[in-house]
């Protein structure tokens, strides 16, 4: 794996992004920056616009407006510029079941054309604890276990942009805490972008330098996790979502 | 890695090489899946050689043509296995969840085709040789002898499936799995007007006219020719090939702009749901 440096340039830029499902607008005029190198959170309560987001950044989905750009690549439109240095892990998209943890992680790391894609798969096996799993059928392993496979996955092409939404939901603490640790130890080692999609506040207190609060498509917040809990007043960033769900930053504001 | 050129279009060997890996470990994974190939086709030719036998010693007309009727099936079960395997694959990745994985990956939706192809071509070998083998040992009749027009018979089939394959898995993509009978059932709608088991002729004129749009027609027409008169018609073989060239390409472009609108109206996200 290669230590990358950030640079200054943005990895990802998003300028006034609207998507508007036949009368629903999900996004609407969204705009952000994310630094290389970065560790951005995005929370929201359901629907708050958060997977679509992502999904446009990754090029799944089309804007109905506004531009995404990845590394300097418009997407959707240029997405094969810079879809081998992203990836992507969600506990809502699965890998094949009946094939086994090497064969999965050979197949994808053969679509990103990772060098010396063996040594690759033993490495991330090693890191993520699935020695003893990797020639078991992915169907067949446990939540902890299906999770990190596809943390495997999603780092198999060490990639410069990682997205995870909602990457420890359903797996228990010990398990959601190992994970975390890894994906910090990656960030620090590969200097790469992460956006993480949550509704745990806790994870993202510890993961995140930035977060963005989305609500009904809208970006409610956007600042570090400190001085969030500074300008609500408050002791977490639960309590400060909280906050920001029930419209009470609102009503804090206009009080001030 | 090495590909055929830069940019959108370029087309990676080792991209549709992992896809097909993915199919290959998916059908090694389970023995029953490989017996599902064989069963049917192996069920149909005996159904369909035991009526031949039987009406060849009750016609004189059935004795001269003798095989039309396994030819019949064989090549129906190119056309129809050609399909499914195409489909079939697809659906994998959408039954697996699969599909928002490949979708952010770097492969290219046509090398995705290409790997649904080669699929399609593996699974019908797994399927059809055996039981080519056993034609020839239960009913005497040996596909092989038909010689060069045997392959230019199964081209025309197999263009066909494809096509109508990526038709198919295009608007799986656009309308999630709500489409899923279409993989399994829009063949049969071209089973009676492709006349696999009787000439055109039959056909009332104006449906005529619509099975002569259909290329499989002209490989059932060119088949009983071929058994029943020993005329090879190569007119027929070109000009299968010519509406099978049309539709594959519309095919393509049908499937790729049902892929842009699957990304506008966002059911990548949710496909497999």
């Amino acid at each position: 794996m290669t230590d990358m440096p950030a640079t200054s340039e943005p990895a990802v830029v998003v300028e006034q992004l609207v998507k508007v499902y036949k009368t629903t607008r999900a996004v609407d005029g969204i705009s952000f920056a994310l630094e290389a190198g970065s560790v951005t959170g995005l929370l929201g309560g359901n629907g708050a616009g958060k997977t679509t987001t992502i999904a446009m950044i990754m090029g799944l989905v089309m804007p109905t407006s506004g531009s995404v750009k990845v590394l300097g690549a418009e997407m959707p439109r240029q997405r094969y510029h810079v879809l081998h240095e992203m990836n992507f892990e969600s506990p809502y998209v699965d890998m094949p079941h009946r094939l086994t943890v090497r064969q999965n992680l050979k197949v994808f790391g053969r679509l990103y054309a990772v060098e010396d894609l063996n040594g690759r798969i033993a490495a991330l096996a090693e890191e993520l604890d699935l020695v003893e799993f990797l020639d078991r059928p992915t169907g067949k392993l446990s939540a902890g276990q299906k999770t990190r496979v596809a943390l495997a996955k999603a780092l198999i092409n060490s990639p410069r942009v990682l997205l995870l939404d909602e990457p420890t939901a359903s797996l228990d603490p010990d398990t959601a805490d190992w994970v975390r640790s890894h994906l910090e130890r990656f960030r620090r080692r590969r200097g790469a972008t992460v956006l993480l999609a949550s509704h745990n506040m806790g994870e993202v207190e510890r993961l995140c330098e930035r977060v963005i609060i989305m609500k009904r498509g809208r970006i409610e917040d956007d600042d570090t996790p400190q001085r969030l809990l500074v300008r609500y007043g408050r002791e977490t960033l639960e309590e400060v979502f909280l906050d920001v769900a029930r419209g009470r930053g609102e009503t804090r504001e206009a009080a001030q | 890695m090495s590909a055929f050129s830069s940019g959108t279009v370029a087309l990676a060997p080792h991209r549709i090489g992992a896809m097909v890996l993915r199919y290959v470990y998916l059908l090694r994974s389970s023995w029953i899946r490989l017996l599902e190939l064989i069963y049917w086709p192996a069920v149909q030719l005996f159904v369909w050689g035991f009526l031949q036998l039987y009406i060849a010693e009750n016609s004189g007309f059935f004795a001269r043509a003798s095989g039309v009727f396994i030819g019949a099936v064989l090549m129906w079960d190119v056309l129809f296995r050609g399909q499914l395997g195409f489909s079939v694959s697809f659906l994998e990745e959408m039954w697996s969840r699969n599909l928002s994985n490949l979708m952010i990956s770097p492969l290219r939706p046509i090398e995705f085709v290409c790997a649904l192809m080669i699929m399609s071509l593996v699974r019908l070998a797994i399927g059809m040789v055996p039981v080519t083998f056993l034609a020839i040992a239960f009913f005497g009749f040996n596909v092989y002898s038909l010689g060069l027009a045997l392959a230019a018979f199964f081209m025309n089939l197999i263009l066909t499936s494809w096509a109508v394959g990526i038709v198919v898995s295009g608007v799986l993509l656009r309308n999630g799995m709500g489409a899923e009978s279409l993989a399994w059932t829009l063949m049969f709608v071209l089973m009676p007007l492709t006349c696999v088991y009787y000439p055109v002729s039959v056909l009332p004129d104006w449906l005529q006219v619509i099975a002569w749009m259909l290329p499989p027609t002209y490989v059932f027409e060119g088949m009983r020719a071929l058994i029943m008169e020993h005329v090879f018609r190569a007119d027929l073989m070109v000009a299968a090939f010519a509406l099978n060239a049309l539709y594959f390409a519309a095919a393509v472009i049908a499937f790729l702009q049902l892929l842009k609108s699957s990304r506008r109206i966002g059911s990548l996200l949710q496909a497999g749901e």
